[in-house]
């Protein structure tokens, strides 16, 4: 027992280089066999297998809960997902109870009917491509508007921790009181933001009823809601920048743009593009502020991939579980993919991530 | 745009600068706090001046009374401290040792474990909705709390155990040493000694996992009907609905569930900055 304590902890520290060339190697073997996670592991001979448990049974114990838990809620469901886009299940033909009287279901595989459908309706081109105008504008300006403030709040002046606190607030408010919030102020006839126009005597504007400004308000709200979370994850960044280099390259006569471009970017880097692929991800799939604020509306102006689903198995009549579930695959897809190219970019770039 | 740092030495800014740079912030202070602050007056308007620019005209407590004693909001809120609450204890207590595992150990599987962890951050509701709808459906748990706790632990797990990471991450691996050498074994060591030292880790990834829930409006929507067994995002739409618009209930009651969050987030907000940033860069 002690010895393979000792092994795991060698490994850990990354200091025992044969060690950890001899586990990657068993890594490879019992990853292809098995699908690596699970039960039987390692069929090529009982002996392997049985080093490899001795090795590593402390690890695979420690993360059973999460794979068992994982596995069940949701890989079976999301098996259960990509199937049920496969057939043709609405919610009057799924199985149900009616009181006391259990209905079986009824619903039929029907292949890849429902992609073609979806695919080849123009809608779906429609909210893939406002839903990428959404991702894009959300994340850019959230990024800029958070850099900037981080770059001024990292500066030492009076009040500094005032204007942190004043900043952070959004993030402290659940995002769903703070869409209410918004709905409120924006609301046409009565909200604050078009008495103050009106004050000014502009004509009020259809803040959530015309899709132009609608589309407007949703990007504006989920900024306003982002902004905090990517300047204090970019104030973390920049205070592990070491002063030094600063100080070295005023030396140098470097002009201040010189050093943000040369010295804050690339200090930055790791954070920033981990922040941005989680910020992408996240408005990719933001649907508390299109839902609660618009839902979806004018008429079908601001839905995203993410509100359509739900549009598809919860508002619409009768409610389609099928059209659901094939968005919900397209968008894993989507997301996938772009997780992967986005990896192998930074990859390019020498990035270890 | 200039970069300062730290180490630069007070009052060397020009006075231009100076008064830009604090421009520019009380600008943005004043975009983050207002929306927050308006619901907030808001809330102290009796019914008839809910919709005026009046900053405080006869202010009263009437949206706070009707709120607590003639609508379900207290039901909300005990349905969202029940689920958010022990989602985050289940959560956090099934995903600390999987975090501590995969950031101590190389084990068969850890890639590809830590790729699945992220790859469900990412994982919209949008496909997992139907079929647990269903499920859920089928075992009789719509409308059940502990049926929305089942369906946020797919979010609360992974996000947890990866987060943990990050944590166990930050503490050094000398201490596992030691307690290796003191002859204990891995699941010693991580209960005896790294467990204790990640707690203010621990507190982070529950907070996380609590608000998370706490705000999580999609299932919540589907799943619970009924004004009596909706959560607090559910219930808050009851209030402004296309054929009634209650502001004053609507604000108040955002006040009543925003305050103890914000109020429990400043303090934890000095541990959840450093936490984040330790796993943003570790990631």
């Amino acid at each position: 027992m002690a010895a393979h304590t000792s092994q795991s902890v060698a490994k850990a520290a990354g200091d025992d280089v044969e060690n950890d060339v001899a586990a990657r190697g068993r890594s490879r073997r019992t990853d292809s066999d098995s699908g690596n996670r699970g039960g039987d592991r390692g069929g090529k001979g009982a002996s392997g297998f049985r080093r490899a448990v001795g090795t590593h049974w402390y690890a695979w114990a420690m993360v059973a809960p999460v794979v068992l838990v994982l596995g069940v809620i949701i890989g079976w469901p999301l098996v259960r997902g990509v199937y049920l886009s496969l057939t043709d299940a609405t919610e009057r033909n799924v199985s149900r109870t009616i009181g006391v009287r259990h209905i079986e279901a009824t619903y039929e595989f029907v292949g890849l009917d429902n992609y073609v459908s979806v695919l080849s309706d123009p809608v779906f081109l429609q909210r893939l491509v406002w839903t990428v105008v959404w991702t894009v504008a959300c994340v850019s300006i959230t990024f800029t508007l958070g850099l900037v403030l981080a770059n001024m709040l990292n500066r030492d002046f009076r009040g500094r921790a005032a204007y942190r606190m004043a900043l952070i607030l959004p993030w402290a408010v659940p995002g769903f009181v703070s869409v209410f919030a918004w709905r409120f102020l924006f609301n046409r006839d009565n909200g604050i933001l078009n008495k103050i126009l009106d004050g000014g005597g502009i004509a009020a504007i259809p803040w959530l009823d015309d899709p132009t400004w609608a589309k407007f308000s949703v990007v504006a709200v989920n900024v306003w809601l982002g902004v905090p979370f990517m300047m204090v994850a970019l104030l973390g960044g920049l205070q592990s920048i070491p002063g030094e280099l600063y100080e070295a390259a005023e030396m140098d006569g470097a002009s201040s743009w010189q050093r943000f471009r040369h010295i804050t970017l690339p200090g930055l880097r790791s954070v920033s593009m981990t922040v941005i692929l989680l910020s992408t991800i996240w408005t990719f799939n933001m649907f508390p502020v299109i839902f609660l604020l618009t839902r979806g509306g004018p008429g079908d102006s601001t839905e995203i991939l993410v509100t359509q689903a739900f549009r598809e198995a919860f508002i619409a009549s009768p409610r389609d579980f099928a059209a659901s579930a094939t968005w919900g695959v397209l968008i894993l897809l989507l997301l996938m993919i772009f997780a992967l190219v986005y990896r192998r970019s930074l990859r390019k770039q020498g990035e270890v991530w | 745009m200039t970069t300062a740092n730290t180490a630069r030495p007070r009052g060397s800014r020009s006075p231009l600068a100076s008064v830009g740079l604090h421009a520019t912030l009380v600008v943005a202070a004043v975009i983050a706090v207002f929306p927050v602050l308006w619901i907030l007056l808001t809330s102290l308007k009796p019914p008839q001046h809910a919709i005026t620019t009046d900053f405080v005209k006869e202010p009263t407590l009437g949206n706070y009374t009707y709120l607590l004693e003639s609508s379900h909001f207290l039901d909300w809120f005990l349905n969202s401290v029940l689920v958010a609450g022990v989602t985050t204890v289940l959560g956090v207590f099934i995903a600390a040792t999987t975090g501590y595992a995969v950031s101590r150990f190389k084990f068969p599987g850890m890639k590809p474990l830590m790729w699945t962890l992220l790859v469900t951050q990412m994982f919209p509701m949008a496909i997992l909705i139907v079929p647990l709808y269903n499920l859920m459906g089928d075992l009789g748990l719509l409308n059940q709390p502990i049926g929305l706790i089942i369906t946020y632990l797919t979010i609360a797990v992974p996000f947890c155990a990866w987060m943990m990471k990050g944590f166990f991450d930050a503490i050094p691996v000398e201490i596992d040493e030691s307690g290796r050498v003191d002859g204990l074994n891995p699941f010693g060591t991580f209960w005896r000694l790294i467990l204790p030292l990640a707690k203010p880790g621990l507190a982070v990834t529950g907070f996380y996992a609590f608000i998370t829930a706490w705000g999580e409006v999609a299932y919540a929507s589907a799943f619970m009907v009924g004004e009596e067994n909706l959560t607090l995002a559910g219930g808050l739409q009851t209030f402004v609905t296309q054929y009634t618009s209650n502001w004053g209930a609507m604000s108040a009651a955002s006040v009543l569930i925003a305050i103890p969050a914000a109020i429990f987030f400043v303090f934890a907000q000095r541990h959840l900055v450093a936490g984040m940033t330790a796993g943003a860069t570790k990631g």
